[in-house]
């Protein structure tokens, strides 16, 4: 393994056992705050692929908006502060089944048809090939996903807003 | 660096949104999970653009996209958990049944 791998791998260990707290925990709260630190060695780790701006940005928006977002849904909605009794269904053994036979699914055809190929790590995409990208070959999508966020934003207030 | 390595990675965190989807009964650890299972896409978007060497920064262009996707889907997801816990006093998945039998 060289460095990069070895970045990597602790990045991804962290983010492994992050993730599996975040499904499991009692503590819905908590929750949240493990996933925080997933957001976030996901995002050292698209640095670490050369891709500065998408890990900014999603420190900006996964960390800084959509988290607390997903707080603030707890607290309107009265979660247990402490340790809950019933935060999972009944199907615990069956849905631990369906993922691990689709990770293990997953896992065996990557490497089967990836196993050998590398990432160079050579290049760094900044902000400027981003943007220069983004506002002439995809100019078309970025319209098409700002009618939707304002479209989403349209329906969240309908959706939430009290009826007189 | 091994391009197989991250992509595992990807399918381990895919795999635990599908665990969570799956056996979390709190509608907002749901969408907590609906969010690794976008995370984990772009992660693979990203590690395929690099490993392409892709001119037009195609793969983290399309992550973007998926970031954008994922605040819109939180967004509507939360106000509709917020209108549910209104009508029904509990955001259970499998309380909100109304629609089954």
């Amino acid at each position: 393994m060289n460095g990069p791998e070895i970045i990597f791998t602790a990045l991804a260990v962290i983010a492994a056992v992050a993730g599996i707290l975040v499904v499991t925990t009692k503590n819905v709260v908590r929750g949240a705050l493990y996933l925080v630190a997933v957001l976030g060695s996901i995002a050292a780790i698209f640095m670490l692929l050369g891709a500065e701006f998408i890990g900014w940005t999603q420190v900006l928006i996964y960390v800084g908006a959509i988290v607390v977002l997903l707080l603030f849904g707890l607290m309107l909605t009265r979660a247990p502060i402490g340790a809950a009794r019933s935060v999972d269904n009944q199907q615990r053994g069956l849905a631990l089944v369906v993922s691990a036979s689709v990770f293990g699914v997953l896992t065996y055809l990557i490497w089967r048809g990836f196993g050998d190929k590398e990432i160079p790590l050579k290049q760094v995409v900044r902000t400027e090939d981003i943007g220069n990208s983004m506002f002439s070959n995809f100019i078309l999508p970025f319209e098409a996903i700002s009618i939707l966020l304002l479209a989403a934003l349209v329906g969240a207030i309908v959706l939430a807003r009290r009826d007189k | 660096m091994n391009l197989a390595l991250v992509l595992t990675l990807s399918a381990l965190l895919f795999s635990i949104g599908v665990y969570g989807v799956l056996a979390r009964r709190n509608a907002v650890l749901v969408l907590m999970s609906i969010e690794l299972m976008l995370n984990s896409v772009n992660i693979n978007l990203v590690a395929f653009g690099a490993h392409l060497q892709d001119a037009l920064a195609a793969g983290q262009i399309f992550a973007l996209f998926v970031i954008a996707i994922a605040a819109a889907e939180v967004g509507i997801g939360l106000a509709i958990v917020l209108l549910i816990f209104r009508n029904r006093e509990t955001i259970n998945v499998d309380e909100v049944d109304i629609l089954k039998w």
